[in-house]
């Protein structure tokens, strides 16, 4: 099977792969690119575990070719701290300790970011709908959704300080 | 004076640290199992049986061995004979002539999703591809499923092996039983025939997937001086090594397995599927093979728990007092014998202080993937029973169904009903904090009902293994060989930080592969907390002794007048009274008083106790779909002491959302052909964050006189109560018993609608 060359952009850096036509994003981003944290738990898009952001879109990456990345954006759980300083999101899995394995917490992270970017103040039944496609089989859920409110508030004061 | 003991207050235990493996899991750059790649490997695919039961009449591999970048290919009959030989794995012996023919079947596979080939290629998918060429030959046998049909006295027998173990002497066994365990206490039938109040009824439950996200994976490299590494996740490196050196027989001294990240295993990752397969294609290819489960293959090949099938009658005086049981179950273990059988018995009802009770349990095989431990193996499902039948023992004799079990709960004392040792429990307190509690009390929404259960986990200890080291500048490094699958670096951090009078950040955690520390038994059975934790604890004071010695050749005075403080050694005596050296300044001169400072020591407590949760569940029942969704819940739980407040809440909120997924949602479901139809997450639907209310919970912390710093166990215990909690309040929204998990709308419609 001939491979397709693909150019694109990761968390802002250019990068090039060759996949396979039936590869998907994630594959070409564990496996071409050496980017494990977006993980696998399913394939087939119900556990959220390998969420990306596809030019502003949350996807799951394991339902997006890795051919349809040409030219476009992906950002990715390696993406979300700037350098070493975490995210709010990040830090509030943290300091809730809403992570227990860890295996679902990137897709979580990077699903909650695009959350709050999209809606800065959401309630708590906004917030377990958003993340209604993200399996989590340790926290039975309540420390995460604390986690995603404190740092939507986080964030909005920072907006406020700022 | 030496060495702490145990206190009321303390400076770390207690508090909610940061745990320290945390930035790289928020990062996406911690390495679990399906992340590790070693260099020039190759990739593995599994063929797997897509029949429940079928004889292999032959396998031809020729042309999958023909497909370019294939370069080996593995079947039962590479394996090693079988042979029975005894590995420990978790709480009890495992028999490694089940384990090996689980893991590749010899002449019969026993379900569908068997494994009967392997393959190694270039690519993972010319690995499936090739896989798709092998050809079996399959006759096709006769299969049973379904708990019911399998116990029946004229089953087809799945295995010509089983015999019925533990029956009296001129009873007849099942084709099927591979056990039948009894357990009597005093005169249940005439305790029973004088009771007052009696209830009976007939409980179901499916078996139900651990659930995991990540799915099992594993590398293996046989290198060319006959020794094998492996990396994978799983609950203990030390039992995957010892399972894979009994199904290769090979010596455990030439395995070394390196543990990763582990996503998640509920005691699904107590055993092994992939690593003998990975180590044998290794071997023929000369090269590192991979292998990652896809998640059709975790439901068709791993896990789940048992199944059940109980009947169960409970009769109790007229004031209350339970004074018989009188129980039989069957669970079932897949195509295996099973262990959580005994489980069952023991976790009955030893949470009551019955006099009179007869408990027999079955274990029953069927077509079904061989049963792996989940979160309190063999508990949840006796007590859906046995919580649901006090339930409406309560509703029987007008009672709150919380002064029921206040009336019967077993108290502190020596020997439980099932003769485990009780010691300092905290079931009554667990019950009076649950009564206490606002939501007990709250009124109920159009649609509502509440139930409550309790429930218990005898936990355990066992073998543990730590090292502590002091680096040159006064770090702390524990070494310990118990994967952390829920925070338990945090939880042996703050042990140590506690131990040696030191803040919590100067202590790391490494989690060492099994040529690298001595021995430790599984991470699960609620036991890592209790039993590591003292492991570290005792390398800590083991390091302390050492620094006491290095500070009386300081002070020139003899060692008897050195006290260890707040993380410093004060004399005590002599001209150098009152004077300290802080930990730090005596690591940096260890070169000079008598080299590098380590400790290393093997535990293996037994003053473990049992704990117990009570929670209270209230439901909302749509009358118009049949859905019924968890309004609110209450966790409340002996905890024993919480060493990190914070995930000892995360074990009850995410065991009770388990138990909760059992009691709703999740179900094993087989078509009439044997195969498994819902072998995925959008049909094996777990619990969702929009399906879940908060999980409030109350840690009653009774501590353990067994444990320097009072831990009991917390991991387990929460997921046996949800289970008659959820059941009891649908019971009661729709108005009649409930008693076949999982209730799912069509049933609840049914009910409604008079069915």
């Amino acid at each position: 099977m001939s491979r397709i060359h693909v150019t694109t952009t990761v968390n802002g850096d250019a990068r090039e792969y060759l996949c396979s036509p039936n590869q998907t994003l994630l594959d070409a981003l564990r496996d071409e690119l050496g980017m494990t944290g977006s993980k696998e738990g399913c394939g087939s898009g119900d556990c959220g575990a390998c969420t990306v952001v596809l030019d502003g879109e949350m996807v799951c990456s394991c339902l997006v070719l890795a051919g349809e990345a040409e030219g476009r954006r992906v950002d990715t759980i390696e993406g979300v701290a700037e350098g070493s300083d975490l995210h709010p999101v990040q830090q509030k899995f943290l300091e809730n300790a809403a992570l227990q394995c860890g295996f679902c917490t990137p897709g979580f992270i990077v699903a909650s970011k695009a959350l709050l970017e999209k809606n800065p103040n959401p309630t708590e039944t906004e917030v377990r709908y958003w993340l209604a496609g993200n399996l989590c089989r340790c926290t039975g859920y309540d420390k995460i959704v604390r986690a995603v409110m404190d740092a939507a508030a986080e964030l909005r004061q920072e907006r406020t300080a700022a | 004076m030496n060495a702490p003991e145990p206190k009321g207050s303390f400076k770390q235990v207690g508090t909610r640290p940061i745990r320290p493996d945390g930035v790289e899991k928020v990062t996406g750059k911690a390495i679990f199992g399906t992340d590790y790649k070693a260099a020039n490997m190759l990739h593995g695919a599994i063929v797997r049986c897509p029949h429940p039961h079928a004889r292999i009449k032959s396998i031809d591999t020729s042309k999958a061995e023909a497909v370019p970048g294939v370069k080996a290919v593995v079947t039962g009959a590479d394996f090693p004979a079988i042979d029975d030989v005894m590995v420990r794995t978790g709480e009890v012996a495992s028999s490694t002539l089940d384990l090996a023919i689980n893991i590749m079947a010899k002449d019969t596979a026993y379900y569908d999703g068997h494994a009967v080939a392997a393959i190694a290629a270039l690519t993972r998918q010319a690995a499936i591809e090739a896989a798709r060429l092998i050809e079996v030959d399959y006759e096709v046998l006769p299969h049973v499923i379904d708990i019911n049909d399998a116990f029946a006295a004229d089953a087809p027998k799945i295995k010509e092996s089983i015999e019925t173990a533990g029956l009296a002497e001129g009873e007849e066994g099942r084709p099927n039983a591979s056990l039948k365990f009894p357990s009597v206490k005093g005169d249940p039938d005439a305790a029973m025939a004088g009771a007052a109040h009696k209830v009976s009824g007939h409980y179901s439950l499916k078996p139900v997937h651990q659930g995991y996200i990540e799915p099992h994976a594993a590398v293996a490299t046989w290198k060319a001086d006959g020794k094998l590494d492996i990396w994978c996740s799983s609950q203990g490196a030390f039992d995957v090594r010892g399972l894979t050196a009994g199904v290769l027989h090979l010596d455990i001294g030439s395995i070394r397995v390196m543990p990763l990240e582990i996503g998640g295993g509920f005691g699904g990752k107590t055993t092994i599927y992939l690593e003998p397969v990975a180590a044998l294609l290794s071997k023929k290819s000369g090269r590192p093979v991979r292998f990652v489960m896809t998640r059709e293959e975790v439901f068709r090949a791993t896990g789940p728990a048992a199944g059940g099938e109980i009947d169960i009658t409970l009769g109790a005086d007229a004031d209350g007092n339970i004074v018989a049981a009188d129980i039989e179950f069957q669970y079932s273990s897949g195509a295996f014998a099973g262990a959580d059988t005994w489980a069952g018995v023991m976790h009955s009802v030893n949470h009551y202080a019955i006099e009179n009770f007869k408990v027999v349990g079955w274990n029953v095989l069927c077509n079904m993937p061989k049963h792996a431990a989940y979160r309190a193996p063999g508990a949840p499902q006796i007590n859906f029973a046995v919580e649901s039948a006090v339930n409406d023992l309560a509703d029987k004799m007008g009672m709150d169904p919380i002064d029921l079990r206040l009336k019967n709960a077993v108290k502190p004392g020596a020997t439980g009903p099932m003769g485990n040792q009780l010691g300092e429990i905290g079931l009554v307190e667990c019950l009076e904090a649950a009564k206490a509690h606002p939501h007990y009390s709250a009124p109920l929404g159009p649609n509502q009902a509440r139930g409550v259960a309790c429930g218990s986990w005898m936990n355990y200890g066992g073998p543990s293994t730590a090292a502590v080291s002091l680096a040159d500048d006064g770090s702390v490094l524990v070494t310990e060989g118990n994967p952390d699958i829920g925070g338990s670096r945090a939880s042996m951090a703050l042990m140590a930080a506690e131990t040696f009078g030191i803040p919590y950040e100067k202590v790391s955690v490494t989690i060492a592969d099994t040529s690298s520390i001595g021995y430790s038994m599984v991470t699960g059975g609620s036991r890592t907390t209790y039993a590591t934790g003292i492991a570290v604890i005792e390398a800590s004071k083991g390091v302390i002794e050492i620094l006491r010695d290095r500070a009386a050749k300081m002070w020139e005075c003899d060692v008897s007048e050195v006290e260890w403080g707040e993380g410093e050694a004060i004399c005590t005596g002599g001209e150098n009274k009152g004077k300290t050296f802080p930990l730090t300044e005596i690591a940096a001169k260890a070169g000079a008083t008598g080299g590098p400072i380590a400790f290393e020591n093997g535990v293996n407590p037994l003053q473990h106790l049992p704990g117990y949760g009570v929670h209270i569940c209230d439901v909302e029942v749509d009358k118009e779909t049949g859905n019924v969704s968890i309004a609110r819940y209450t966790a409340v739980q002996d905890v024993g002491k919480a060493i990190h407040p914070s995930y000892v809440e995360g074990q009850m909120q995410g065991g009770a959302v388990q138990g909760i997924g059992w009691a709703l949602n999740e179900a094993y479901i087989y078509n009439k052909d044997g195969r498994l139809d819902n072998a995925g997450f959008l049909d094996y639907r777990i619990p969702v964050a929009s399906d879940m209310p908060m999980i409030d919970t109350v840690m009653v912390e009774k501590a353990n006189p067994g444990h320097p710093y009072g831990v009991k166990g917390v991991g387990e215990v929460p997921i046996v109560p949800p289970l008659a909690a959820v059941g009891t309040a649908v019971s009661r929204a729709v108005g009649k018993p409930m008693r076949s998990l999982p209730i799912t709308p069509d049933k609840v419609q049914a009910s409604l609608n008079g069915g």
